[in-house]
C-alpha cells in the first residue's frame, strides 16, 4: 500500500497566548485540541488515537486521554524526540491510519516554560536519568552552549560568519512582524543580531528562539474523512525519521539526523529539493537552520551561509520561503518543542491561509523539519513532506 | 577570564565507577573492545560500536586537541568554556577547558587533561592549552 495520499492533515490550531500564568498545562492541551478539532469540522467523539509527548503532565497518554475524555481510542503513541516528537507523531499516525489501525489521529502539545523561569542557559532537568549525563553533568551542557559548539565548528570547517547566521533570525522577523501573536514583531537587522548580548560564543542573544507559554495541535485523518471536511485536504507524502548522537565518541558536529532521515522522505514523497518552495525549518537557532538547509539538501553540506546571505529565507524575496509564521526565533516556542509549530505553518502555507504578506503563491508542496533534544549532544531527527490534493 | 567556582559532580553508578575511581588518581581512562578494537566514550559495559561485550579499561595519555567550544557568558556560575576535547586516541569528550583566556581559546589547539575537585570532593577532568 502506498504511502502517499493515505493520510490527511485535516485540522490545526496554535495557541494564540505566549505568556499564560493562569492556565494549566494540561487546560492548555485541552484548549489546542478542542481548537485542532474545530478547525478540522470534527467532534473528540471522531477521534480514535491520540499522541504526545513528554510535554504532556502525567503518565502521557493516559493521564491526557482521560483528562480529554477520548474514550474510543484504538492507538495511542507518547514517542518523545524533544521538540521533533510531533513530526514523527504525524509520520506515526499516518502509518497507522494507512495500516487501518485508526481514522482519526489527535496530537497536542503545551508548555509553560516562560511562566515557569525557563531559559536555554539552563541545564534540562529531563537528562537527569540519562547515561550520558552521569559524565556530562559536571559541565553543565544546556541548549545554548551544546548549539554554540555546532555553530562553533561550522564556522572552523566552512568559513561560516555570524553575519550568515544572523540573516536566518533576520528572515524570521520579516516574516513575524506580520503575525499580531507573534512574541517578536519588530523587524530586525544583521547589525541589531551582532549587536545582541553574546550568550554563548558565537551565538547571540537574538540567534536564539524565543521561550513562550502555548501549545498547538493537529488532527490526521483518512482520506475517506478528509474528503469530507471543508478544508482543502493536505496530504502526507513522505516523511523520515531518526536519532543521532556522539556515536561512541566518533563525535561529528557538522550534520544532523536529517542527513539520514531527509533522503527517506524525499524518496517516499519522489520529489527533489529543488521542487520546494516554502519549508518549515526547526529554528530553536540560527545554526540549527543553517545546518538543516544543508542536510535537506537545499544546498551542500558547508554552504548553508551563502545560501541564506541576502535575505534568501524571505518570502517573496528569497529563493526558499521559511518559517513564514516567525518561527521559533520570533513567533512561538511553546514547550521549548518547535515541532508542532512547523507543520501547523506548513499546512497554512499548502492551505492558502498563511498572512497574505508572506503567503507563497500556488504552493504544491511543502517540508517541515525537526530536531528535538540537542544537536551537539544527542537529538531526534524528522522531516516531512506534504502536498496540496489538486 | 577563567572560571573559580567548583563544577557539579558526576553521577557515580556501578557502570562508571572505575572511571571516577581513575579521576581520584587523576588518570583518564576510556574503554576499548578487544573485538573490533575501537576505544569509545562514554564508557560503556557493550561496546557501542560493535556490539560486544568483551571491553576492557584503557589509560589515555590525556593528550589532544579542541574539535570545538564556546564560552558560556550568561547564566549560572559563568563564564566557562566549554569543548569537545579530540583525544590522541581518535574519540572525543565533552568536557571544560581551564586554565587559560577563555577569549584566546581556538578550535585545533593542542590540550592535556587535569583534574579538578568538583562541588562532593569527586574529581573530574578537563582540558588545559599546552604552551
Amino acid at each position: 500500500m502506498s504511502f502517499v495520499t493515505n493520510a490527511c492533515i485535516a485540522g490545526i490550531y496554535e495557541h494564540p497566548l505566549r505568556v499564560a500564568p493562569d492556565h494549566t498545562v494540561a487546560q492548555l492541551h485541552a484548549e489546542v485540541a478542542h481548537g485542532a478539532l474545530l478547525d478540522a469540522g470534527l467532534t473528540l467523539n471522531d477521534v480514535d488515537a491520540y499522541f504526545c509527548a513528554g510535554d504532556a503532565p502525567g503518565m502521557g497518554a493516559v493521564s491526557m486521554a482521560d483528562y480529554l475524555g477520548l474514550k474510543k481510542l484504538s492507538y495511542l503513541d507518547s514517542t518523545d524526540t524533544g521538540g521533533s516528537s510531533y513530526l514523527t507523531h504525524v509520520n506515526h499516525a499516518a502509518r497507522a491510519i494507512a495500516q487501518g489501525q485508526c481514522k482519526v489521529a489527535l496530537i497536542t502539545l503545551a508548555g509553560r516554560p516562560k511562566s515557569e523561569g525557563s531559559s536555554g542557559t539552563q541545564v534540562r532537568s529531563q537528562y537527569a536519568s540519562a547515561p550520558d549525563f552521569a559524565f556530562e553533568k559536571p559541565y553543565s551542557p544546556a541548549p545554548l552552549n551544546t548549539y554554540a559548539m555546532c555553530a562553533m565548528r561550522h564556522m572552523y570547517e566552512f568559513g561560516t560568519t555570524s553575519e550568515q547566521l544572523a540573516w536566518i533570525k533576520v528572515a524570521a522577523s520579516h516574516h513575524a512582524q506580520h503575525n499580531p501573536n507573534a512574541m517578536l514583531k519588530d523587524v530586525l537587522t544583521v547589525d541589531d543580531v551582532l549587536n545582541s548580548p553574546m550568550i554563548a560564543d558565537p551565538l547571540h542573544r537574538a540567534d536564539c528562539c524565543v521561550v513562550t507559554d502555548s501549545g498547538g495541535a493537529l488532527i490526521v485523518v483518512h482520506p475517506d474523512i478528509a474528503k469530507t471536511l471543508k478544508k482543502p485536504v493536505i496530504t502526507m507524502m513522505g516523511a523520515g525519521e531518526t536519532t543521532k548522537g556522539q556515536m561512541g565518541g566518533k563525535v561529528d558536529l557538522t550534520y544532523s539526523g536529517l542527513a539520514w532521515a531527509a533522503p527517506r522522505a524525499f524518496a517516499e514523497a519522489k520529489l527533489t529539493p529543488e521542487q520546494i518552495r516554502y519549508a518549515s525549518i526547526y529554528d530553536s537557532f540560527t545554526i540549527t537552520v543553517l545546518i538543516q538547509l544543508e542536510d535537506l539538501g537545499f544546498c551542500k553540506k558547508g554552504e548553508g551561509g551563502r545560501f541564506v546571505e541576502g535575505g534568501q529565507l524571505i518570502s517573496g524575496k528569497g529563493k526558499l520561503a521559511f518559517n513564514t509564521d516567525g518561527g521559533g526565533l520570533c513567533n512561538n516556542h511553546p514547550a521549548n518543542r518547535g515541532g508542532m509549530t512547523k507543520v501547523i505553518e506548513a499546512v497554512r502555507q499548502l492551505r492558502g491561509e498563511a498572512h497574505p504578506a508572506v503567503q507563497v503563491p500556488n504552493l504544491e508542496f511543502a517540508l517541515a523539519s525537526g530536531i528535538g533534544g540537542a544537536l551537539g549532544t544527542r537529538h531526534g531527527a524528522a522531516a516531512l513532506i506534504m502536498g496540496r490534493l489538486q | 577570564m577563567s572560571q573559580s567556582h567548583r563544577l557539579p559532580s558526576p553521577i557515580i553508578n556501578p557502570e562508571n565507577k572505575p572511571f571516577w575511581e581513575a579521576a581520584q588518581e587523576n588518570r583518564l581512562i576510556l574503554k576499548v573492545c578487544n573485538s573490533c578494537k575501537e576505544p569509545h566514550y562514554y564508557p560503556r559495559t557493550i561496546c557501542p560500536h560493535c556490539g560486544s561485550n568483551d571491553t576492557t579499561w584503557l589509560e589515555s595519555k590525556g593528550l589532544g586537541e579542541i574539535y570545538s567550544y564556546t564560552v558560556m557568558r550568561r547564566g549560572v556560575e559563568v563564564p566557562f568554556a566549554m569543548a569537545y576535547v579530540k583525544l590522541n586516541e581518535g574519540i572525543s569528550l565533552l568536557t571544560h577547558l581551564a586554565n587559560c583566556d577563555f577569549d584566546a581559546i581556538r578550535v585545533g589547539q593542542k590540550v592535556r587533561v587535569v583534574f579538578q575537585e568538583t562541588q562532593d570532593g569527586q574529581k573530574t577532568h578537563l582540558f588545559e592549552p599546552l604552551n
